[in-house]
């Protein structure tokens, strides 16, 4: 039988997958997705919640999640085009100005 | 069957995600990214948040990904990463992952609800009630033949519904927020995309104009 801990355990290692994406890639388009992944990780959670409590308010905030999610990917897509445009690269070795 | 399908769903999604962090081609990250997502939204319906799956299709496995391959295109990063990844980096990452998932299980381990199933909840509203108004036990005593004579259901009880009702009274004031946001992006965006003055290049009309100062506006004017 498929309990709450199943769906928990599975939103956890999406998130860690999202996590190492961050750490590991150079590519800051491919970043920017392990972003994404995880906050979509974290709505798995809040759906699974809603679930096995019997309420609905969970599935209202991955409604808002996703939307503030898409409105995010705009912007940051945006500022990717702007940074590529100045410097040619999309490489975060690259970018070491602010680099103390 | 549901454990099944949970398994399956559950590794797919696992395992297309992985692939969005392992491979080494932009491209072939982002169409895995919008499998990735494609099999969370199995996993809504498994939860019964049908139209939060639907959603997730359409906005982040539809919109978003097309975003992303559309800047991918555009910006030429086809190629894939120059350098070998560090190695130091990759342990330190997947100490802090190993890390993280023994927190987690421990935290899971000592979860209360943890062992809930969605069976032992009669009063979950996530489930599709055909006829609200007529409880369980009392519908089973319903002869079949007489189930249509049922009144006919006022208020529509699936999830869009429920969601529509909670979302428009209780979370009005966010949604009118959210809304706002979106304004803002959007004019973020235009902002953000519009080239300096210093880097834009003339259209021809624009050279034209600057030799010909009779003829060129009138082009431009025509065109």
């Amino acid at each position: 039988m498929i309990t709450l801990n199943h769906y928990l355990a599975v939103a956890a290692v999406l998130f860690v997958i999202g996590l190492m994406g961050v750490i590991m890639r150079r590519n800051l388009l491919v970043i920017y997705m392990s972003l994404e992944m995880m906050l979509q990780a974290a709505n798995l959670t809040f759906v699974a919640f809603a679930r096995f409590n019997g309420r609905i308010d969970g599935q209202i905030f991955v409604f808002f999640v996703i939307t503030v999610a898409a409105a995010e990917v705009a912007v940051g897509l945006a500022l990717i085009v702007a940074l590529y445009r100045l410097r040619q690269t999309t490489q975060v070795d690259a970018l070491t100005t602010l680099k103390f | 069957m549901d454990e099944l399908f949970f398994w399956l769903f559950a590794a797919g999604m696992i395992g297309f995600g992985l692939a969005v962090v392992l491979g080494r081609n932009p491209v072939a990250s982002a169409l895995c990214f919008a499998t990735t997502m494609v099999f969370m939204a199995a996993l809504f319906v498994m939860l019964n948040a049908f139209f939060l799956a639907a959603v997730q299709i359409l906005v982040t496995a539809g919109a978003v990904m097309v975003l992303f391959l559309f800047i991918i295109m555009l910006l030429d990063v086809n190629s894939p990463e120059q350098r070998p990844r560090q190695r130091i980096w990759m342990a330190c990452t997947f100490v802090l992952a190993l890390g993280f998932v023994y927190l987690m299980a421990r935290v899971l381990d000592a979860n209360p609800q943890g062992t809930a199933t969605a069976d032992s909840l009669g009063n979950a509203p996530a489930t599709i009630q055909l006829y609200p108004h007529v409880s369980p036990r009392e519908f089973r005593q319903i002869e079949a033949g007489q189930r249509s004579a049922l009144a006919p259901v006022t208020e529509p009880n699936d999830d869009t519904h429920q969601i529509g009702r909670v979302l428009f009274t209780r979370y009005v004031a966010p949604f009118e927020v959210t809304s706002l946001l979106i304004l803002v992006a959007t004019i973020g965006v235009v902002v953000l995309c519009k080239e300096p003055a210093a880097l834009r290049r003339k259209t021809p009309a624009e050279i034209d104009g600057d030799k010909d100062p009779e003829t060129g506006p009138a082009l431009t004017r025509t065109r």
